[in-house]
Formats: structure tokens, C-alpha cells, sequence
């Protein structure tokens, strides 16, 4: 009898201390997130509390100023719109064409399995390989640094994500609208541009605004291509002022008032990337499954 | 009561005029020695079947025997998919369409497909009956919007949608979008409908709705209707066939079919035994 | 809606009795368009064709680029290359082994950190936080995911540096840095910037994407098994570790080596608070470089064939170690048919 009650409690004192042990994990786990969660929000608030500082008219309207001077951001500004603008454009219909390959013409074939595979070691490679990669090329060819390089590099950039989501998106369509377009005797591309990327269309912009938020964002791979001008340029055959590489640039330097504006640089691309992820999640939120 | 009689007051063919009155008309397709696989599976073994034109003939059987198979081997709509095919022959108008040289685009022309799962493309209304059209006729924009609103008509939609013929297809209910794609489909002036289980997907007064519409629309054209629901194909069909495990067990008028069929297991089927 | 009678039941012919507007006898004056062949298939699925063989292209131009551009210093050092540890513009000897040790101690440090960090969260998220919550932290993670890498950079620079500089690095020398052995990993003056905080950085850019990935693994588990597991009485962090993971022990394998993959390459966040030093020192505390940071600061600047040569072989061994990662990641991931996350 007493051997009995031993061994209850035993058992009782085993499961005890299994409960504390659940006990500590959850404390900890509990802890680790709010500790994340805790840094995104110091992240934001100092970005706000730093940036606002800079947030003025002349930031928008003037140019980098030299050390020293006073100044704003307008060159860099103009020059990630234009790059970032460009080099998605370019990079918009190579992927859904490589998309649609990849989704309505090779579904199982080996070579589609390995252009899926380079595209996905694309897409997390590193963003200064890619640079090194077009300084090699454009650069070297044009024999100077240009916006166009800063271009490219940012094309390539956006390409495999651009890829991926348009062949997501476009194996979501269900066959049965294929069959109807082909049943009336659609020629199969007329098929896949008039029915089935339509049907797609809303998913294929989301995937468009996610890798333009993702190459707003980039600065290796503009360090050796598009380089930085101190003026306002417009000229895409010479470098270029962009934020990323000003913010670089201007952060690590010793001086307050380059500092301050690096800040709001750096204010004005997060804003721009989390809005641009917010409005691409809104929208595919019918889409997902 | 005699079983016929049953039958008859059970599947409310009174109104109907009997097949006897009506004159039998040509073979519009004619299948032969028919043989498809799916990969390795030997999906249809040996059919042979004479579909009558300006009639609505039924393929029925349990799930699994082959009669989508058979349906979409005549507009060949199979090939989309690699490793399906087919062997024999099927004569339309006494082409054989399997023949490797054959026209598709001209086939699909002559023939138009309604699915089970009702596809409204993702454009308006009027885009979606146009679109057939387009493909293959230049016609002026009075001649089209006249032919998109004699299709609409024929689909028995025109009064609902007349009033928004720009709104996207797919805003229309379950009825109205399979009505839609019907009008589609007769848009392009096929001469053989193909139903692969048009009402499945669809409530009991859309059906209802669907049948009044093929009952108007058999007069024209050649229509294969595709169903399990026995008492569907009695009541909407003039011929109907039985399929078990891929072969062609009987295929005579739906009146005989359905009370009094020749063979054992068509009878058994139709009784409710199996399927 | 117009009436058809349906004349055959009165033995009529049919054409006759129609009264629609457009009849059936319209086929008389098709007009047609011209068919000729279709041209528009054949080009259409050529082009995609092209654009697909673009990516891999694109792959193997990089390869190709790097080892052409690299050559001059792959020549004259070879493999020794990768085991040198000097870096003298001055002399024109150069060697990767500085710059790898550097990329390698800081994802393994974000590795240390990181893994541990996403495991809890991922458990958090799927076996503890209320229904309501779980979205808007989900949230919250992707969006940390979504900011660029220069943010972290200037905001470990800005913020860390000092916090780490007046506070941690003290505490951690004066604490671990006289136990025997692993005291020798925190010693030298407390100047914030170095090979530890820029491994902590690194944790909190990939955790993110790993937690995601984790959870999507996680949430593949049959509900089954959970409920098995649960219904045996043992408590939630058992089933997690002793059902969950163990189940999707390939999956987590496949996302952390992607996540490990992320880090060796990751430049800006690390560039910013390194304190680009070409010295290896035993200590995590003292600066150090990695070789994206070294390329970061120093390949604009470099003049000479050998030294901006020496450059590029440095990001083709970078390629070269985070592609193998990345390919063994996606793997293992493609083995449980998992898709890996996008981004």
C-alpha cells in the first residue's frame, strides 16, 4: 500500500515538474516575441523620432548639399524613382513571361524544375554578387559608371520574385477555364493573355508591388553601378544620386547634418516599403487560400 | 402496375410527346471502335455509337465509366493534357476528327462545350458572349451586339443581363453564369453542344431552368448531355447511353432505356441497384 | 423572352417558324476572318521559352562574370587563396581567410541567436497566441522582413552602438569574460561596434523570414498527431518538441539553411557596425570584416588589376558558399513538399 501511494506520488511530482518545465518554455517563448516585437516597434519609433527632423520642404526641393551646408534629398529621391521605376518595368514582363512559361507550358518538366530552382537561389542570393555581376558587364562594357547599370542590377533584383508570384498565381486559375477558352477554339495564347492573366491579374500586380518595394530598399547592388552624384542629374548614362547608397553614405560620416538627412531617408524608403507591402497584402487578401 | 407504368408516372413523362412522332433524323456523329487511354489506364474500351442530329442523347453510368471521357473525346478537348489519347475513329458529318491532318480550330467551331463548373471568363457580360465571336468573324459593332443579344435570348438570360451587360461575369449567380456560358458557347453558331454535367454545380430551380433551355434548344442543334441524375436524362433526353467500366452496355431511345431496357445491368443501374 | 415553337411536333420543316431578328440562316453570310496558319502559337510559347532561359542565363552569367573578372588573382594565388589571412593593398598580397572567417562567425552567431528566437516564436504563434492576436503579429513579423537592410544598419549603428558600448559589452566582459576558456570571447575594449553586435543584427533580419517559414512547417503537421499527443496528456511544449518538430525536423533543417544562407551574403546591416577591420582576433567583441563589408567599403576605392581582381574572387567564394547553402536548403524543403516562402 504505501509502495502505491509512492508511486502516485512520484508520478504526481514527475508531472509537476513537467508542468513547470511547459511553464518556463511558454514564459520564454512568450518573452522572446514580445522582445521582437518590442525592437520592431523601437526600430519605427526611432526612425520616426530621427526622421521627422528632417521631414521639411527642402528636403523634398534641394539637392545633397556639401558637408556643412544646408540641403535636402531631391536628387536621390528623383534617382530611386527612376531606377526603381525603370528597372521594374523591365523586369515586369520578362518575369511573367518566364512566369507563364514556367506555369502553362513546362509544369513538370525537368528543365522547368531547374529554372524554378535557379530562380528561387536567385531570389535569395546576394544583392552585392549581383552588383559585382553588372559592374562586370554594363560598367566594364560602357567603360563608366552609370544609372543604367544601377538599372540593370535592380532588374535583376525584382526579376525572380516577379517569376515566382506569376507562376504561384497563375497555377491557382483552375484548368476548367482553360478548357472553356479552348473549347470555343481560342488558339492556346490567346488562351493564356486573354483569359487566364486576366483571371490572374490581381495576384500577378501584387507580386509587381512586392518587388518593387523589395528593390526600393537596395543598396549593394548600386554601391558599384549606379554609384551616387552628388548634383541633380537626369542623365541615365552617368551615375546617379539614389537614397540608398546617400543614406550609406551620408550615415557613416561624421557630420550632424548629413546625419540628420540620412535619417530622413531612411524615414522615407521604410514608409514607402511597408506601404507598398501593406497595399500588396490588402489586396491579395481574396486570393489566398 | 405494370414497372412501365411506374417508371412512367415516376419520371413525369406524360407531357412529352413520345419518340414514336417524330421522325428520326441523320447521324450527326458517329463514333467507331473507339479506344482512350490515360496513360496506362485503359479508359474506353471499343465503343461504337451513332448520335443522331437536332436530338438530345445521355450519357449515364456509375462514376468512373468513362461517359465524360467519351464526351470530351469529340471535341478532343483531351489533347490539352499530355499522355491521354485516343484510337478509332469519330465521324462528324462523316469526318473523321481523330485523323491526325484534322482541322481543330474548324472542329471547335462546329462544336461548343458547357462544363460542370460553370468558367464565365474574367471580363463583362458582353465581352464573354463576344469573345467566341470575335475569334472568328468580323463583324461590325451593330451585327455584334445584335448576335451577343440573339445568344442571350436563345440562353433564356437576355432579360436578366440586358441592363448590365458591363458588369463582369462573374458578379451573376450560379444559373445565370452556366446560362451565360451557354450563350457563349451557341454564339459562335456550333452545331453540336456538348454538356459535360451542366446542372451539377446548381440549385434545384436553375436546373429546372437549365432543362427548359435544352428542351428549346434540342430542335437545332445536336446535343450531348452528359448526367447522373437518371431522372435528368429521362426527362430531358430523346436518346440515352449506358456506360459501365469504359464500355457501351446499351444505347437505345430514353423511353425503352427507362422502362424497359434490354440489358441486366442497365436495368439494374436504373433500378437503383448500383451507381 | 422569344417564343420558339417547337415545329417538329407538327411534322412541319423547321427553318420556317423561327421569329428571332438573327436566324440560324445568317451562316450564309460569314464574315470571316482570314485563318491562316497559326503563327501565334508557335511564337507566342518561344518567347516565354526565352525569357525563362533568361534566369538561367542570368545564373550562369554571374558565374562566368565573376571567375573571367577574378582571374588575375585566382592566377597568382590560387587556392591558397582562401588561407591567407593578409590584406595589403600596399604590397599586392591578398587572401580571402580574414573576410570568410568574419562572414562565417557572424551568420553563425546570428545562427546561435536567431534559431533559438524563431523556434520560441513559432511555437508561440502556433500553439499559444489567441486566435485574435496571432494575425497582427504575423503581421508585424513580415513587415519586419519587408524593411530594407541600410534601416538596420543605421539603426544598430545609431542606437546599438552606444546602448552596447555604455552597458552590455561591460557587463558581458566583466561577467563571461573571466570564465576559463570562453572568457577568451569577450575581452578588449568595450567599443560597441564588432563581430557580436553585427551577429546580432544579422539574428534579427533573418528571424523573420525563419519564423515564417517554421510556422508554415509547423501548421503542414496532421492535426492528428497534435491531438494524439495531446489526448496522451502531455503538455503543449511536449508535443511541439517531441511531435512537431521531430516531424518536420527536414522542413526546419531546409529553413534554416536558408536562412543561414541569407546571412553570409547580407552587406549593409553588417557593413555598418563591423568596424571593417582586417584582423582576426579571438574575440567576438573586436571588429573584424566580412567579405560582403569588405566589398561594400573598399571596391570603389580599389585601383590595381590585382587588388580589384582580388575583390571579385572574394564574391565568388561568397557565391559559391551561399549557393551550396541555398541549394541543399531548398532541398530539403522541396522534400516536404513544402514551397519555402516567398522572399
Amino acid at each position: 500500500m504505501s509502495t502505491q501511494n509512492t508511486t502516485a506520488s512520484i508520478r504526481r511530482a514527475h508531472i509537476r515538474r513537467r508542468q513547470r518545465f511547459n511553464l518556463v518554455m511558454t514564459i520564454v517563448s512568450l518573452a522572446m516575441t514580445a522582445a521582437v516585437l518590442f525592437t520592431l516597434g523601437a526600430i519605427l519609433v526611432t526612425l520616426l523620432f530621427n526622421g521627422l527632423q528632417a521631414i521639411k520642404p527642402s528636403f523634398f526641393l534641394e539637392s545633397t548639399p556639401a558637408p556643412g551646408s544646408e540641403g535636402g534629398m531631391a536628387n536621390a529621391i528623383f534617382g530611386s524613382l527612376v531606377m526603381t521605376g525603370i528597372s521594374v518595368a523591365i523586369a515586369a514582363p520578362v518575369g511573367i513571361m518566364a512566369g507563364i512559361f514556367l506555369a502553362e507550358y513546362a509544369r513538370k518538366s525537368k528543365f522547368a524544375e531547374m529554372v524554378r530552382f535557379i530562380n528561387d537561389v536567385l531570389l535569395s542570393a546576394p544583392s552585392i554578387i549581383i552588383g559585382l555581376f553588372v559592374y562586370g558587364i554594363v560598367v566594364l562594357g560602357m567603360g563608366h559608371f552609370s544609372a543604367w547599370a544601377g538599372i540593370v542590377a535592380l532588374a535583376i533584383i525584382a526579376l525572380p520574385i516577379i517569376v515566382r508570384t506569376t507562376e504561384d498565381m497563375l497555377s491557382l486559375i483552375p484548368d476548367s477555364l482553360r478548357e472553356a477558352g479552348a473549347a470555343l477554339g481560342t488558339p492556346r495564347w490567346r488562351v493564356i493573355t486573354q483569359i487566364t492573366i486576366r483571371a490572374a491579374s490581381q495576384g500577378i500586380m501584387t507580386g509587381i508591388l512586392l518587388a518593387i518595394a523589395r528593390v526600393s530598399g537596395e543598396t549593394a547592388p548600386l554601391l558599384f553601378t549606379a554609384l551616387n552624384n552628388q548634383f541633380w542629374s537626369t542623365n541615365l548614362n552617368a551615375p546617379m544620386a539614389n537614397l540608398p547608397v546617400v543614406i550609406f553614405q551620408f550615415a557613416m560620416s561624421p557630420y550632424e547634418d548629413w546625419r540628420s538627412l540620412a535619417w530622413g531617408g531612411a524615414l522615407l524608403i521604410t514608409t514607402a516599403v511597408l506601404a507598398l507591402n501593406i497595399v500588396a497584402r490588402l489586396s491579395s487578401k481574396g486570393k489566398r487560400a | 402496375m405494370s414497372t412501365d407504368a411506374l417508371t412512367a408516372s415516376a419520371l413525369g413523362t406524360t407531357e412529352r410527346p413520345s419518340l414514336k412522332d417524330r421522325p428520326t433524323t441523320p447521324e450527326k456523329i458517329g463514333v467507331k471502335n473507339l479506344d482512350f487511354y490515360y496513360g496506362g489506364f485503359h479508359a474506353l474500351k471499343d465503343v461504337n455509337i451513332s448520335i443522331p442530329d437536332r436530338r438530345v442523347t445521355a450519357f449515364i453510368g456509375p462514376s468512373g465509366c468513362g461517359k465524360s471521357t467519351l464526351l470530351r473525346s469529340l471535341n478532343r478537348i483531351y489533347e490539352m493534357y499530355p499522355g491521354q489519347r485516343a484510337t478509332g475513329e469519330v465521324l462528324v458529318d462523316g469526318q473523321n476528327i481523330l485523323k491526325p491532318g484534322a482541322d481543330l480550330t474548324e472542329l471547335r467551331t462546329k462544336i461548343g462545350m458547357v462544363f460542370q463548373k460553370p468558367t464565365p471568363f474574367p471580363m463583362s457580360i458582353f465581352e464573354n458572349v463576344a469573345f467566341g465571336i470575335r475569334l472568328y468573324e468580323k463583324l461590325s459593332r451593330t451585327d455584334l451586339e445584335e448576335r451577343v443579344h440573339w445568344a442571350l435570348s436563345r440562353a433564356a438570360l437576355w432579360g436578366e443581363v440586358k441592363d448590365k451587360l458591363n458588369v463582369v461575369g462573374t458578379g451573376l449567380s450560379g444559373g445565370q453564369q452556366q446560362r451565360l456560358c451557354i450563350a457563349r458557347a451557341i454564339a459562335v453558331k456550333p452545331q453540336i453542344l456538348l454538356m459535360d454535367e451542366p446542372a451539377s454545380a446548381l440549385d434545384p430551380i436553375s436546373t429546372a431552368k437549365l432543362e427548359e433551355l435544352i428542351e428549346e434548344l434540342r430542335e437545332e442543334f445536336c446535343i450531348v448531355i452528359v448526367t447522373h441524375n437518371m431522372q435528368q436524362a429521362a426527362r430531358a433526353s430523346d436518346y440515352t447511353a449506358f456506360m459501365y467500366l469504359g464500355e457501351l452496355i446499351e444505347f437505345d431511345t430514353s423511353e425503352k432505356i427507362f422502362t424497359n431496357p434490354s440489358n441486366i445491368r442497365t436495368r439494374d443501374y436504373v433500378t437503383g441497384r448500383f451507381g | 423572352m422569344i417564343a420558339f415553337p417547337l415545329a417538329s411536333e407538327f411534322g412541319a420543316p423547321m427553318q420556317d417558324i423561327k421569329t428571332t431578328s438573327v436566324s440560324m440562316t445568317d451562316k450564309s453570310k460569314p464574315h470571316r476572318r482570314s485563318r491562316g496558319p497559326n503563327l501565334g502559337d508557335p511564337i507566342f510559347k518561344s518567347a516565354t521559352f526565352f525569357f525563362a532561359m533568361l534566369v538561367l542565363a542570368i545564373l550562369s552569367g554571374i558565374v562566368v562574370v565573376l571567375v573571367i573578372d577574378s582571374w588575375p588573382a585566382l592566377h597568382q594565388f590560387g587556392p591558397a587563396f582562401i588561407w591567407t589571412s593578409s590584406w595589403n593593398p600596399v604590397t599586392d598580397s591578398y587572401g580571402a581567410f580574414v573576410p570568410l572567417v568574419g562572414t562565417i562567425e557572424t551568420a553563425l552567431i546570428a545562427m546561435l541567436i536567431g534559431i533559438p528566437f524563431s523556434f520560441g516564436m513559432a511555437f508561440f504563434l502556433t500553439e499559444m497566441c489567441p486566435h485574435w492576436l496571432r494575425q497582427p503579429i504575423a503581421v508585424a513579423i513580415e513587415l519586419l522582413a519587408a524593411v530594407p537592410s541600410i534601416i538596420y544598419g543605421i539603426w544598430g549603428l545609431f542606437v546599438l552602438v552606444p546602448i552596447f558600448q555604455k552597458y552590455i559589452e561591460p557587463f558581458l566582459i566583466s561577467t563571461l569574460g573571466s570564465v576559463p576558456i570562453l572568457g577568451h570571447l569577450f575581452q578588449g575594449p568595450p567599443i560597441g561596434i564588432g563581430v557580436f553586435l553585427a551577429g546580432l543584427i544579422l539574428a534579427l533580419m533573418i528571424l523573420p523570414f525563419v519564423t515564417s517559414v517554421m510556422r508554415e512547417v509547423f501548421a503542414a503537421v496532421p492535426a492528428v498527431l497534435r491531438e494524439g499527443a495531446y489526448g496522451l496528456g502531455a503538455t503543449r511544449w511536449e508535443v511541439v518538441w517531441r511531435v512537431v518538430l521531430p516531424y518536420s525536423r527536414v522542413g526546419v533543417v531546409g529553413a534554416v539553411m536558408l536562412g543561414l544562407g541569407r546571412a553570409l551574403g547580407e552587406t549593409m546591416a553588417v557593413t555598418f557596425v563591423i568596424g571593417n577591420a582586417h584582423r582576426l582576433s579571438l574575440s567576438l567583441l573586436a571588429p573584424g570584416t566580412t567579405i560582403s563589408a569588405t566589398l561594400a567599403n573598399e571596391f570603389t576605392e580599389a585601383d590595381g588589376e590585382l587588388y580589384t581582381a582580388s575583390l571579385i574572387a572574394l564574391g565568388l567564394v561568397l557565391f559559391v558558399l551561399t549557393f551550396a547553402v541555398l541549394a541543399i536548403g531548398k532541398r530539403l524543403l522541396l522534400r516536404t513538399s513544402g514551397k519555402g516562402g516567398l522572399a
